[in-house]
């Protein structure tokens, strides 16, 4: 089989179809809030929030693959690194950091520097403890889940990943 | 004269999701291309086991005197294969169209439930397109 050259996530990114950024903005928002009053717990709006990143996830990692025909990463730091570059960059139009790599090597955060999703949202007080990116804390587990190099915990807030292996 | 006879999708588990033959050779009936396509599912494990070499995927292309059989397998685990007159050329990069193909239309249609048959339409008709294109494109050459 020829050997496909990886594409970079910028190159996919323009090359894709994409939707206004403040629709897309204001429709999570719209989301966040509806869960909000249907759960009224901020901690079931976490839990919900995850799954329905899941369930991205799971279905999102075969496009990703697809389109960016990188090969299976060798260890977990090339993981994060391809998430962090290529992921982020490909489906959201930012690239994350990844930083606070601890000892073994098992544990490191993506920081979303520029995050679209936070563009107009200021949390009041009553929602202290909401993860309100908790969605793309799921797509990355799902996403890895499905490629199965690790199993993870992530922890969000707002702009902030944490990988466990 | 048709260059693919047949194209497969089989989930992680061996179970087939999507089966269409393209012209009259090697046509059979839903219950031998459920059989195939478990038996190349188990096929396709035993062989990564076998290989010799480290770091093998499984099979990739299984040569016969009366057709040839690609095979990809995406790093989730979906396989894809086409059976095919022998000596065709550029199936690799038909089956990566159809993959994304797969991903655009069939993951992508919140209808869909992850490991089921695939029923979806527009599936049927950017496929059929695809493997028309591939064809005139042969025709071509």
């Amino acid at each position: 089989m020829p050997a496909v050259a990886p594409r970079s996530g910028e190159a996919i990114f323009s090359s894709a179809e994409r939707v206004n950024a403040e629709l897309f903005t204001l429709t999570y928002g719209a989301i966040v809030r509806q869960l909000i009053t249907d759960l009224e717990e901020v901690d079931e709006v976490n839990k919900q929030l995850d799954q329905m990143g899941y369930n991205i996830g799971v279905r999102l990692i075969d496009e990703f693959l697809a389109k960016s025909n990188v090969s299976r990463c060798v260890d977990f730091k090339e993981t994060a690194e391809v998430i962090a570059k290529v992921g982020f960059k490909m489906f959201l139009g930012v690239s994350a950091t990844v930083t606070n790599w601890d000892a073994e090597g098992t544990t490191c955060s993506l920081v979303l520097e520029d995050n679209p999703l936070v563009d107009f949202v200021e949390l009041p007080d009553t929602c202290q403890g909401l993860h309100y990116c908790n969605v793309l804390n799921g797509v990355v587990r799902g996403a890895l889940e499905m490629v199965s190099t690790c199993y993870l915990m992530l922890v969000l807030s707002s702009c902030h990943i944490i990988i466990l292996v | 004269m048709a260059a693919i006879y047949s194209l497969y999708i089989i989930n992680k588990s061996g179970g087939l999701i999507y089966y269409k033959d393209y012209g009259s050779a090697g046509r059979m009936d839903t219950n031998d291309t459920l059989r195939l396509a478990s038996l190349w599912h188990s096929m396709h494990a035993i062989s990564q086991q076998l290989s010799p070499v480290s770091g093998c995927f499984g099979v990739e292309l299984l040569e016969a005197d009366t057709f040839d059989l690609h095979c990809f397998q995406s790093l989730t685990g979906t396989k894809f294969f086409v059976v095919c007159e022998p000596g065709t050329q550029h199936m690799e990069l038909l089956l990566k169209h159809i993959y994304e193909l797969y991903t655009d239309y069939v993951l992508k249609n919140p209808f869909y439930e992850m490991e089921m048959p695939i029923r979806c339409e527009l599936f049927d008709i950017n496929l059929t397109q695809a493997v028309q294109k591939d064809r005139v494109a042969l025709l071509g050459r």
